[in-house]
């Protein structure tokens, strides 16, 4: 049996760790912060959590269709390519920083890049 | 769709409509404050239906036991019976014994409950006037230091409460009390850990309370004080930091004066600012963040990016609900 992508990558812990590094840097780019600037930055926190888990391959139940919802109200307020790249960028030196081997890391951002029309509702 | 039943009427909740929304709506008489779950104004008993985990946050367990919870953050998922919440669950008395103003805008008020209370340094209390009034105020005082409960109650410019508190109420007087409520509070765990508290305005109240609790219970760590205001005169307890400063070498007390030139031990700039600047790795460290929303909101982001964990950042953005333009529909 071989191990799933959420397995090879540590499953939740392995999200646990990464979702500080991830936020902390959406959060210094002034390009994307804004979208990021809750008041309530635990709740923030726990919806990048179940970003990366989505596209480390975990287990979760959004549809593409939740994706375009969950993100309407951003591309109302301009969201485009430039910050999905920008937030691309961050997810790719996150895995960077955590030492996942470049093999996995491909696959993640695969995941990620799978979903942008979904995200920026096209 | 959930069906409410309150006070004999039936009032429907749809969507992602919160309790005290739909209430609101139907034009129910109901208190509330903050409407983010924090201040405990909004407090009602559900008699019948189960209420989201979410919505009891925060209310003492005595209380979630007999259902009650906060409608402003709740989004039932069934038909709820509501009941008004029963003054003698919540509420206790007591007496004003002293009163000073500490600088022209804050006041120290000195209250004994009536019957003796068990809290935290750093929680807050509401305080209600005879005629429903109510606002919640920090405690500033420390129960195993202090035999009373003290508040810094600052004046706010259209402030009702406030402004009673300060020209009005007598040693003497009653107030009703509830609480205590907030997570904001001193942890003995981490006893060699430093910690960084950061207030402006009265928010120095539960900061030198979770200050004093700390030190006088033998917290090993650095703790760094820092305290913002515009003008010298809101640096209010000066002398009584700086006494706390040389009677503990591990309390450092920084005040920051955002207006104002900066006199000798003062330093110039915003407390939160200054404090990230003299701190800029924050991992492992707790924090503690009281008073004027925008600052707490921004010192929580700056901190988080210094290192600190979410979860070792305690918050206590001071709900200005008196500065809003819109008059409160229950006044
Ligand atoms: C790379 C592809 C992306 C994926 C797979 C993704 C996935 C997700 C997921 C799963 C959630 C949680 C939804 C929920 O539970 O409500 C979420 C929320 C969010 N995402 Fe994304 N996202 C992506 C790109 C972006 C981009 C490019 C931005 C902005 C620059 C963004 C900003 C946000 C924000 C602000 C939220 C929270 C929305 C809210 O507060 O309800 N995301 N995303």
């Amino acid at each position: 049996m071989t191990d799933s992508l959420f397995d090879k990558l540590g499953g939740e812990p392995a999200v646990d760790v990464a979702v500080d590094i991830f936020y902390r840097k959406v959060l210094s780019d002034e390009s994307i912060s804004h979208f990021f600037d809750d008041t309530d930055m635990d709740e923030q926190r726990a919806k990048q959590k179940s970003f990366l888990t989505m596209v480390f391959g975990g287990p979760h139940e959004y549809t593409g269709k939740d994706m375009r919802e969950a993100h309407a109200p951003l591309v109302e307020k301009g969201l485009d390519d430039s910050h999905f790249d920008a937030v691309a960028g961050h997810l790719q030196a996150t895995l960077d920083e955590l030492g996942v081997p470049e093999d996995i890391a491909g696959e993640v951002m695969t995941i990620a890049a799978s979903t942008r029309d979904d995200v920026l509702n096209r | 769709m959930a069906t409410l039943r309150f006070d004999g009427g039936e009032i429907p909740c749809t969507g992602d409509t919160t309790v005290l929304d739909a209430l609101l709506e139907a034009e129910q008489p109901v208190a509330f404050s903050c409407k983010t779950g924090m201040c405990l104004t909004c407090l009602l008993q559900a008699t019948e239906g189960s209420v989201p985990e979410k919505s009891q946050k925060g209310v003492k367990d005595t209380l979630t036991a007999q259902g009650y919870f906060l409608p402003c953050v709740c989004i039932p998922e069934e038909d709820l019976e509501l009941a008004s919440p029963n003054d003698a669950d919540l509420f206790s008395r007591a007496v004003v014994t002293g009163k000073e103003m500490l600088s022209p805008n804050i006041c120290r008020i000195v209250m004994e409950p009536a019957t003796p209370l068990y809290y935290r340094a750093g929680q807050f209390l509401n305080l209600r006037r005879d005629d429903g009034l109510m606002r919640s105020y920090s405690l500033a005082s420390v129960p195993h230091l202090d035999r009373q409960l003290e508040f810094h109650i600052k004046r706010l410019p259209r402030g009702k409460m406030s402004n009673w508190i300060c020209d009005e109420l007598a040693t003497g007087d009653s107030l009703d009390i509830q609480g205590p409520n907030g997570p904001c509070f001193y942890l003995p765990d981490r006893k060699q850990g430093n910690m960084l508290l950061i207030g402006n305005g009265s928010g120095l109240a539960p900061l030198i309370g979770i200050a004093r609790d700390a030190l006088h219970t033998g917290h090993a760590g650095d703790i760094h004080l820092y305290h913002g205001s515009r003008h010298v005169t809101g640096t209010y307890l000066h002398g009584e930091l700086l006494e706390l400063e040389s009677e503990f070498v591990n309390f450092h007390y920084a005040p920051c004066l955002s207006r104002d030139e900066p006199p000798a031990g003062y330093r110039a700039g915003r407390a939160e600012v200054t404090a990230i600047a003299d701190f800029p790795d924050l991992k492992d460290w707790r924090v503690y963040l009281c008073g004027y929303p925008p600052m707490v909101k921004s010192a929580r982001q700056k901190s988080y990016l210094a290192g600190a964990a979410m979860g070792d950042i305690y918050a206590d953005p001071f709900d200005l609900r008196d500065l809003r333009t819109e008059p409160r529909k229950e006044e």
